[in-house]
Formats: structure tokens, C-alpha cells, sequence
């Protein structure tokens, strides 16, 4: 049966009325799931205890063969079919993934997006990015008992409307209703509860496993505005392992270290810079691969030496964004910590230092934007009970505009408006007798064309011929609460009109998202083709042991050529069973059934003479 | 007359409240809905309210309106865990059949 929850007072649900919603933090390292389960919001853990799930998918011949750990654990071995940080190649171009400098992918430049070529074929970023959600979908189906309604899935504030797109695609793909896309720092904001406040400004300090983003947001009547983000993609907690690896590295003589020899000082590394967190010292014993087995120390005084550096790039970026967003350190109303990095006492004193307070801690960094997108999702799927209007309003993240003469951009929603919103601009035309109109949506805070992101094109025709600037032309831009926009042009007079919704030149068309669906299907169709023969072959070795059974009890019932029939029908069953078609096993058995029903018969026959025979009538049983 | 919570229930039960920060125990219901017409309630309890007949088990405050309780008696809450999932259980000797599903009851 169905296992109950502790519902809020007043709130029970109806049976089956329960709308399962789940939080996920698709993160560039690790990706989570949270749920509220009798009023408590957690990340749901798997069955080995892990809340986090590496966001790596290993791929073999047959598709996606590990997801997470497992995954992971094939990165050594086998780089160019385990892929890791799909997120940084959502919704970008080759161009785009250059900058990232070596990577050990075969990458393709598929229409849209790029891809990566793997064992199972090329894969675009969001199919890995589907994997991991469709890993964390089962498991929070599996923990909550039940079909998800929807989830809120987080997005740093910085993705455009492109790779908000990807991963909106990705979770249709992984079967997933995306309730509303949250930015990271929001949604971390939200777990504080920092939008109790009617007003505030807060800083989000994010430094994760490979990527750092620091974020200034400001709560206005209970809208976030995120007034400035900065960062490093670059920069994260493997790299303070890197640290301690190369001091160990230079202080040991361990220079020409081998690969596998490389990757066990890491995890030495790692695992050190987290006992560091509560112990003043640390010895980690390291069994080399030479045999040579050696102990290797650190105390926390070295290990905040040798990374001083690494904290003090983290502070760049944090004055970038409050001299961004205009905010003075001690205007700032709270800081939140997010990230497993964040909890090395040294750079929690050096955020404290620098903002002049100390950070909000009591939450786990590395779950707090999973938390925080959960407790939304739970808002959006009307389970709050008494305050279930509940709902956060998010905003733009960047400028949206369209192209004007002269490769200008005419902005038409400013960034940092709340959505969803409509807005409308009217423009004209520039010759005379200008029948059509090229429109060109473009996305970004620059003013030339050339330097934001083109994210579609469309023409409105069947301008009546007048004389330059005497048409009017409505364009309106219109944004839904995922930050997706569509795009409509009417011309006033003959009311002509011409809309496009945006494809961002990166996202995937409909044909693409539909192609990769059918894919699903065409796997679901050979998922169910399967058990179908495995059905069929069951109901063909029941009949068979059967009639077997039948011959060998009451054979002389049967004429030797009635007997031969039946046989030769029992043979072939016998080797239909064999083969891979369900259907020729289903006729197979529906033949069998119909030569056999004369002897099914006759022994029905014999067995009631049999009961019968030599007994009163009041003796029978007669049922 | 009686409702129970089974050790496990009792100590999930209190560790959600703790969590939740208030709370002065746990209201178990019945209302009339679902395929088998009666479903359980299972809600935190923030005041009582009159009538509410109240037991103590195991440590928790169990607090039923008299009309439940009719359906309710001898029933012992258990709190399980199914492969990941885990829950509230209703060992309800007063219920007859239920739906597939098992979330609505008969008595």
C-alpha cells in the first residue's frame, strides 16, 4: 500500500490527489534531488546513502551504461566515453567550447549544439543532461512512491535563454514536467528563507567542485532581482585538492608521479582537505604504484597556506559583483554559502572578512539550492495548504531586443524584469513601399547586433505599400515564468500579423527534441517487444509440459494419426518457443491450443466416467 | 479505546516536529472520499480542538476527533521503509478492504 506522509494541518490529501514535486540542482560536478516529505524538506538519498549523484554518464555500445559514481569511477580509463560537466556545453556552439581548452571528447558540430561523439553514438549535452535527471526522477519516484507531478530545476543566473531551452529539452526528454526554471542563487536565497524579508539585499557565494559564481540579488515585495553575477569557470574545490597534491608532490619528491599514481594523491587530497575542516592535522596513508607505500601529512596551518591564493581569487570576483550591482559589503543584508568548498573554515573567514559578517551556514552548502528549489516546487504544486499562493517571481537575465538599422539593438525588455511579462514597442518601416519586414530577436546587454546572441529570425509580410515610417508595426516580446520567450509583429492597419516562439539558434527545434523523443520510444517499443517474448515463452513451456503430461496419462484416447497431429503441432511450438519472434509463438500456441481441444475433451470425458462410474448420484459431488 | 504508534512511528514522529519547530503532536483522521470511501488523515497537530479525544504513545500526543475514532479504534501507526521509500502504515483492524492503491479504505 501506499505509504502516508505527515501532512500540515488541514492539508491531507485526497487519495490520489498527492502531487509528488521535487527540487533538482543539475549541477556542473554533482546534481541533487530534494522532496518535502511529511513537512520536512530533504535531498532524497540513494540506496547507498548518497544525496549527491556525479553528474557524469558513462556511455558503452548499447547507451548510457553508468550514471554517477559508477560513472565517474570509468572517467580514468576510459575518458572520450564518460562525459563530465555536460552543463558547460548546454545550449553552446563549438566556438563556445573551445575556450574550455583541452577536453578528451570527440566533439561534433551537430546543428544547434555541439555534440560529443561516444561509444553509443553522438550525444548532444542534453541527452547526458537527461540521463542525470532521469536517474534522479527514478530515484525520486522510488523514494516517494509515486509518479512526479513536476519539478523546479535550478539554473545559474547567468544561462541565457539558449541554455535555459537545453535544459528545459533535457528534462522533457528525461519525462519530466518542469514546473518553473529557479536561478541557483534564488533558490539558495529561498532555503534561508531570506524572501520572508520584504526587502533585502544578499550575496550568494557559490564555489563548487570545478565552477565558482558569486551573485548579488535584491528582494523587492517579494521579487528576486539578480542585480549582478560574477565568477570563474575555473576555479572550484578540485582545484584546492590540486594544491595539496602539489605541495605533497614537492615536499616528498614525488615529481614524475605516474597517471594512476596522480589520481590516488588526489583523492588523498581531497580527503584530507575535508578532515581539515574539523581536525587540526591529518596523515594519509597513499600506497603508490610501485609498491611504495607513504604516509602523507598536512595540518591545517600548510593547508591554508598553500591555498591562500585560491581563497584570494574568490574575492575578485565578489567585489566584480557588488561593484556591479552598486552595493557597498556593508549594505549587503546576508551572505549564503553554497557549495561543498564552502565549508573550509579558512575561506568561511575570508568571506566573513570581506562582506564584514559572518555567512549563513546552518544549511548543508552542497543542498541548499536543491532545498530551496523543492520548497518552490512544492509552493507551485498547491501542497503549502493556507498560504498556497505562494509563488516567487523570478526575472530576466538578460536584456532581450531586436536589430534596428545599422546592426543596432532596439532593447524591448530590459534585464531584470520580472516575468512572466508582456511588453510591446512599435517601429516602422525605412524605405518607401517597404512590403515586408525582417525581424531579428536578439539577446544581450551590448549594443551591437554583432555582439549579442542571436536567438531567432522571422518576416512579417504583406505590409501595405506607404511611404517610410508612415506603417506601424507592433512587436510585442512576451516572456513565461521560465524565462522563454515568444515573439509577435502586427502591423496595425490590415492587422496582418507573423509570430515566432523562440528557438534560440543553440536550443534544439521541435523536429530535434521530437527526434530524440521517438528515439525513446523506438527503445521503450523493443523494451516492450521484449517482454512480450519472455510472456510468450512462459505460456508456450506451460502448454507444452502440459500436454506432455496429458499424452503420457491418457495417450490411448488418441488414433495414431490424431496423436501424429498433435505432435507435429507440439513440435513446432517447441521451435517456435525457441525463436525471437513473440508473435510466431502466439499463433504457435493458438494452433496447439485448437488441435489439442478434441483430446482436451475426451480426457474430460474419461475423467467423469471415470468419477462416476459405479456410484449412486447422491454420492457425486457436484461441484 | 486506543490508538497506538509503534516505537519506530513515535521516534519519526517527534524527530518531524523537532524539525518543523512546532507542533504539540500528531491529529489522525478519517474523511469520507477515495474508491473505498474513507481515506486516513495524517497531519500535524498545532491546537487541539474541542472533542478531540487524546492518547498518549510512546512519548507523542495522538489527537482524534470522536468521529474518526469510531473508525480508528485499536489502530497502531507504524512508520516503514520500502526499498528507498519509506512511510506511515495503518494496522487498522476496523478496515475491511481498501482500494488497490491502499491509500482509501472500508470498514
Amino acid at each position: 500500500m501506499a505509504l502516508l506522509q505527515i501532512s500540515e494541518p488541514g492539508a491531507s490529501p485526497d487519495p490520489h490527489q498527492r502531487r509528488l514535486a521535487v527540487g533538482i540542482d543539475l549541477g556542473t560536478t554533482n546534481s541533487l534531488v530534494a522532496a518535502t516529505r511529511s513537512g520536512i524538506i530533504e535531498c532524497l538519498p540513494d540506496a547507498e546513502g548518497h544525496t549527491l549523484l556525479p553528474s557524469v554518464v558513462h556511455y558503452g555500445r548499447h547507451g548510457a551504461e553508468a550514471i554517477g559514481y559508477p560513472a565517474l569511477a570509468r572517467a580514468a580509463d576510459d575518458p572520450a566515453n564518460t562525459v563530465i560537466s555536460a552543463k558547460r556545453f548546454m545550449g553552446r556552439g563549438v566556438a563556445d567550447v573551445a575556450k574550455y581548452g583541452a577536453l578528451p571528447y570527440r566533439f561534433v558540430d551537430a546543428p544547434g549544439m555541439v555534440s560529443i561523439e561516444t561509444a553509443a553514438g553522438v550525444r548532444s549535452p542534453v541527452e547526458v543532461s537527461a540521463e542525470i535527471l532521469r536517474a534522479l526522477r527514478l530515484r525520486a519516484e522510488e523514494t516517494l512512491g509515486g509518479g512526479l507531478f513536476g519539478a523546479v530545476i535550478t539554473v545559474p543566473a547567468y544561462f541565457d535563454d539558449a541554455q535555459r531551452q537545453a535544459t528545459k529539452d533535457a528534462a522533457r526528454l528525461a519525462g519530466i514536467e518542469v514546473l518553473r526554471l529557479l536561478n541557483e542563487p534564488t533558490a539558495a536565497a529561498i532555503a534561508y528563507g531570506l524572501d520572508n524579508a520584504s526587502q533585502g539585499t544578499f550575496a550568494i557565494f557559490d564555489l563548487g567542485g570545478g565552477t565558482f559564481d558569486v551573485s548579488v540579488l535584491r528582494l523587492t515585495n517579494g521579487v528576486f532581482e539578480v542585480l549582478a553575477t560574477s565568477g570563474d569557470t575555473a576555479l572550484g574545490g578540485d582545484d584546492f585538492d590540486q594544491a595539496i597534491a602539489a605541495h605533497w608532490r614537492a615536499v616528498h619528491g614525488l615529481a614524475d608521479a605516474s597517471g594512476a599514481d596522480t589520481r590516488r594523491l588526489l583523492v588523498a587530497a581531497r580527503r584530507a582537505k575535508e578532515r581539515l575542516t574539523d581536525e587540526a592535522s591529518v596523515e594519509e596513508p597513499v600506497l603508490l604504484s610501485m609498491g611504495q607505500q607513504v604516509v602523507l601529512g598536512l595540518t591545517r596551518q600548510e593547508f591554508e597556506a598553500i591555498s591562500a591564493p585560491l581563497v584570494q581569487r574568490t574575492l575578485g570576483p565578489a567585489r566584480r559583483a557588488l561593484r556591479d550591482a552598486g552595493v557597498l559589503p556593508a549594505s549587503v543584508d546576508g551572505v549564503v554559502l553554497v557549495g561543498g568548498a564552502t565549508r573550509m573554515p579558512h575561506l568561511q573567514r575570508a568571506v566573513a572578512a570581506f562582506f564584514g559578517q559572518e555567512p549563513l551556514r546552518d544549511l548543508d552548502p552542497e543542498e541548499v539550492v536543491a532545498i530551496g528549489a523543492a520548497m518552490q516546487a512544492n509552493a507551485l504544486s498547491g501542497n503549502r495548504g493556507g498560504d498556497a499562493d505562494w509563488l516567487l517571481l523570478d526575472v530576466t537575465p538578460l536584456s532581450l531586443g531586436i536589430e534596428t538599422m545599422g546592426g543596432l539593438v532596439e532593447k524591448v525588455i530590459p534585464r531584470n524584469s520580472t516575468i512572466p511579462l508582456a511588453r510591446a514597442q512599435e517601429f516602422t518601416t525605412f524605405k518607401d513601399g517597404q512590403t515586408a519586414m525582417a525581424i531579428h530577436v536578439v539577446q544581450g546587454e551590448r549594443e551591437l547586433v554583432s555582439d549579442c546572441r542571436s536567438l531567432a529570425r522571422f518576416e512579417l509580410r504583406g505590409i501595405p505599400p506607404m511611404v517610410a515610417g508612415a506603417a506601424r508595426i507592433q512587436v510585442t516580446f512576451q516572456v513565461d515564468a521560465d524565462g522563454l520567450l515568444s515573439v509577435s509583429a502586427r502591423e496595425s492597419t490590415t492587422g496582418v500579423t507573423a509570430s515566432i516562439g523562440v528557438k534560440p539558434s543553440y536550443g534544439l527545434s521541435d523536429e530535434q527534441v521530437a527526434a530524440m523523443l521517438r528515439e525513446g520510444f523506438d527503445h521503450a517499443s523493443g523494451d516492450r517487444d521484449a517482454r512480450a517474448l519472455a510472456e510468450q515463452r512462459v505460456d508456450a513451456e506451460h502448454l507444452l509440459q502440459a500436454l506432455r503430461g496429458a499424452l503420457q496419462a491418457d495417450g490411448n484416447l488418441l488414433a495414431p494419426a490424431e496423436r501424429e497431429a498433435l505432435e507435429a503441432a507440439m513440435q513446432s511450438l517447441d521451435q517456435a518457443r525457441v525463436g525471437k519472434d513473440h508473435r510466431a509463438i502466439k499463433s504457435a500456441i493458438a494452433a496447439l491450443n485448437t488441435t489439442s481441444e478434441p483430446f482436451a475433451a475426451r480426457r474430460m470425458d474419461r475423467a467423469v466416467s471415470r468419477a462416476l462410474t459405479g456410484r449412486r448420484l447422491d454420492e457425486v459431488p457436484l461441484k | 479505546m486506543a490508538v497506538t504508534l509503534t516505537a519506530r512511528a513515535a521516534g519519526h514522529v517527534q524527530r518531524t516536529i523537532a524539525k518543523r519547530g512546532k507542533g504539540i503532536g500528531l491529529r489522525l483522521g478519517v474523511k469520507t472520499t477515495g474508491c473505498s470511501g474513507l481515506a486516513y488523515k495524517l497531519e500535524f497537530a498545532d491546537d487541539a480542538q474541542e472533542g478531540d479525544v487524546r492518547f498518549e504513545s510512546n512519548g507523542v500526543q495522538v489527537l482524534i476527533d470522536p468521529k474518526s475514532l469510531a473508525y480508528l479504534d485499536g489502530t497502531e501507526l507504524d512508520f516503514v521503509r520500502e526499498g528507498l521509500n519509506e512511510g506511515f502504515k495503518f494496522h487498522n483492524p476496523n478496515e475491511k478492504d481498501r482500494c488497490g492503491c491502499g491509500e482509501s479504505f472500508n470498514v
